[in-house]
């Protein structure tokens, strides 16, 4: 372990001091396979004391819309886009073998079976271990996404620069 | 094994990565800084898993070893 002592970060640290790790996780693409790593990961960094964050974007965003919100958006396209993808945590579509949810059935029946983490208690988990999700706002304009749209918890949306800026401070960065 | 006294135990048997680590830490918040806990798992990779753990957060991995299957921590909290 290399002690740190002199970092700021780790005057929190008492007896073991560790200097604090920045993971940035950018959830992009929405999959089901994806969102369940980023989640797994993301709430294991939290987990770990890492000071976590998870830039959510384009299709990312989709799994922070509350899981019985159907359809969102303000015109018929943005209407049509959420329709073709079912929004929400629980309705990820896997990107092969999705084979219309027969592919995401078998995953959950299989995650039960072996006792793995749902996404959906990971996201939990993760938000109670402080990991901070934070809203792309321009996605959240593009697809018509209203703050009442996503799930509780979450940060203030911000754009490419505040992700770009956590990014470049952080030890490690994911896009996912 | 000594006599130490260990102040919450986390079985986290048949549970998948990385429920362990996830309810260890969970676990490790409810004790005092200095006091011990322990956390049996069967899934395998939580070997180096807690070592790992225990390195990040400054948790003292201060015991293990496994029989039958099952890996048993025991942690100290910073």
């Amino acid at each position: 372990m290399t002690a740190i002592a002199t970092a700021p970060d780790a005057q929190a640290a008492t007896d073991g001091a560790v200097k604090t790790k920045k993971l940035v996780i950018v959830d992009y693409s929405g999959e089901l396979e994806k969102t369940w790593a980023t989640l797994i990961l993301a709430s294991t960094a939290g987990a770990m004391e890492m000071e976590t964050s998870v830039f959510i974007t384009f299709w990312g965003l989709q799994t922070f819309v509350k899981d019985k919100k159907r359809i969102t958006g303000e015109n018929w396209m943005q209407k049509m886009m959420s329709f073709m993808q079912r929004p929400g945590v629980s309705h990820r579509k896997l990107s092969k073998m999705n084979f219309m949810g027969m592919g995401p059935w078998m995953m959950f029946k299989l995650a039960k079976k072996y006792n793995v983490a749902s996404p959906k208690d990971l996201l939990e988990m993760a938000q109670a271990v402080g990991v901070k999700f934070i809203p792309c706002q321009m996605t959240m304009d593009m697809f018509g996404i209203k703050g009442s749209d996503l799930i509780d918890g979450l940060e203030e949306p911000v754009g490419a620069a505040t992700a770009l800026q956590l990014m470049t401070e952080a030890d490690s960065t994911l896009f996912i | 094994m000594g006599n130490l006294e260990i102040k919450l135990k986390v079985d986290a048997s048949g549970l998948s990565c990385p429920l362990p680590i996830l309810r260890a830490a969970q676990g490790i918040k409810t004790v005092a800084s200095g006091e011990l806990i322990e956390v049996v798992a069967t899934d395998a990779g939580s070997v180096k898993d807690f070592a790992a753990w225990a390195s990040s957060t400054g948790n003292a991995l201060v015991e293990q070893d496994s029989a039958n299957g099952k890996f048993r921590f025991v942690l100290r909290r910073k």
